[in-house]
């Protein structure tokens, strides 16, 4: 049985056909990343996924409670951490989860703190704390790491990893970033093209290497080279 | 302290004024006739009489006006028919500068008790229901997107999104409602009134009574004072979470 199940999926904003018959399979406790250009649709498809936008053909189907982070944390100002997370809640058995989930996340200290108190790194934490308490089955990150600074994104990356090991939910992560594909992910996705196709797919450690990730979004990497020994820009002496 | 200095300085060269003649008594009643004057109406019960029937009106036009403002301004904000179908005329009701209505409405209404709490009502009215709907208006669709994945209903999502998320627009424009239910107040009692602080202002003036005029001016100055701290202590309490630099 998968995670999620797509089939066909056609999906046009106006005149843009941003996807047409695309199909995408998601194991379950499968986590997959998709990279893509900007604007290449990946956000589309989770939102899809989500329930957020409107397929206009085709199928998804999903098992299972799905939970959500967004590139920004999406907290409701008026409510501290711990309500913030509480607010999925349907019952005592999921209310209960709340304290567990807190600290999960490393976020049990800051429950009665309001959203204006976090750092941006801390608000994002509490949202994937929101994400779990459901216990979904399917995690959608929708570039949950592009609004922190490159440590805080290394933490959460890290926590992230921790979390999906323990949970052993699916993920489907939206990416720009190779090394969160390759960090989090065990098998990677490439969407291109105008409507969007996958143009690569393959399993981390197996043939989804850094490599061939970037050859497959078409990105020419430059390798730096060591500086010429006399430059003439600055340095340069004409007396020696 | 530096607050104080102006006020302070206000109140001695008004005293020194009166004191050394230069200002009539009925021009400017010194500040110890005012005092007085405040100590016998308040000790005739007069005080509490007009005090109490300005703050009830107040009180009465404001609350008829806040729910005039919800109901009208959740429909017009929820609802892009109601917009269409109320917003412009309500809009063309408010170009009207208020006070215009004052003819129709003691016309209608007469000079009774009716007709000043519409007219404070009227005021009130404007400022709230604006707020309102430019708060609904101006809600986080990314907010109510969240709700949207949890399966909110209609109902919970109105209930535990929109509402609050539109609290703090609809708190500051009831502030102003209130400051506006006191101006109109006066226009209303200057016009018809056998009681009220608004009543203390035209008694003054046809008895050349300077200091009961200062009496009723201070105590509208108390009345909007407290009212407006009142309010801005409401909203501190209620949408003290919002993440902007407070006026």
């Amino acid at each position: 049985m998968s995670a999620a199940r797509i089939r066909a999926l056609r999906k046009a904003y106006g005149t843009h056909l941003v996807f047409d018959g695309l199909d995408l399979d998601v194991a379950r406790g499968e986590r997959v990343a998709i990279l893509g250009a900007s604007g290449c649709g990946k956000s589309t498809l989770l939102r899809c996924i989500a329930g957020l936008e409107r397929s206009d053909a085709g199928t998804i189907a999903t098992t299972g409670e799905i939970g959500v982070v967004f590139q920004e944390p999406r907290l409701f100002p008026w409510l501290d951490v711990e309500r913030n997370v509480a607010f999925p809640a349907r019952n005592d058995a999921e209310r209960a989860r709340v304290g567990n989930v807190l600290a999960l996340v490393g976020l049990a200290h800051a429950a009665k703190r309001i959203p204006k108190e976090l750092s941006g790194g801390m608000a994002q934490r509490a949202a994937l704390a929101r994400a779990l308490v459901r216990d979904p089955a399917l995690l959608l990150l929708d570039e949950p790491f592009a609004a922190l600074d490159a440590l805080r994104r290394i933490e959460l990356r890290a926590a992230v990893r921790e979390i999906l090991e323990f949970t052993r939910a699916s993920a489907i992560l939206v990416t720009h970033d190779v090394d969160d594909a390759l960090a989090l992910a065990d098998r990677v996705v490439v969407l291109a093209g105008s409507p969007a196709e996958i143009a690569f797919t393959g399993q981390v450690g197996e043939t989804a290497t850094r490599g061939a990730i970037l050859d497959a979004l078409g990105v020419v990497e430059v390798r730096s080279r060591p500086a010429p020994a006399r430059s003439g820009r600055h340095g340069a002496s004409y007396t020696s | 302290m530096a607050r104080f200095v102006v006020p302070l300085a206000l109140l001695a060269g008004w005293w020194a004024a009166s004191a050394s003649g230069f200002i009539k008594s009925y021009q400017l009643a010194s500040p110890r006739d005012v005092v007085r004057e405040l100590l016998d109406l308040a000790q005739s019960g007069l005080l509490w009489r007009d005090l109490g029937a300005s703050v009830e009106r107040v009180a009465l036009g404001f609350a008829i006006a806040l729910l005039c403002a919800l109901v009208l301004g959740s429909l017009v904000g929820g609802s892009r028919i109601a917009e269409r179908a109320l917003d412009p005329t309500l809009q063309g009701i408010r170009a009207v500068p208020s006070l215009a209505w004052v003819p129709l409405i003691l016309l209608w209404l007469g000079i009774g008790e009716t007709a000043k709490i519409t007219l404070v009502a009227i005021g009130a009215f404007f400022p709230i229901y604006v707020a309102l709907v430019s708060g609904i208006r101006g809600v986080d669709r990314k907010l109510v997107e969240v709700g949207t994945i949890f399966g909110l209903s209609r109902f919970a999502l109105i209930a535990r999104v929109l509402v609050p998320a539109t609290l703090p627009q609809l708190l500051v424009g009831a502030r102003i409602g209130l400051t506006q239910a006191w101006l109109f107040l006066v226009a209303a009692e200057l016009l018809a009134a056998t009681n009220g602080l608004g009543f203390l202002l035209t008694d003054g003036q046809q008895t050349s009574r300077t200091d009961e005029i200062l009496v009723a001016i201070l105590l509208f100055a108390a009345c909007g004072k407290l009212s407006e701290s009142a309010m801005r202590l409401l909203e501190k309490r209620l949408v003290g979470w919002t993440d902007t630099v407070q006026a």
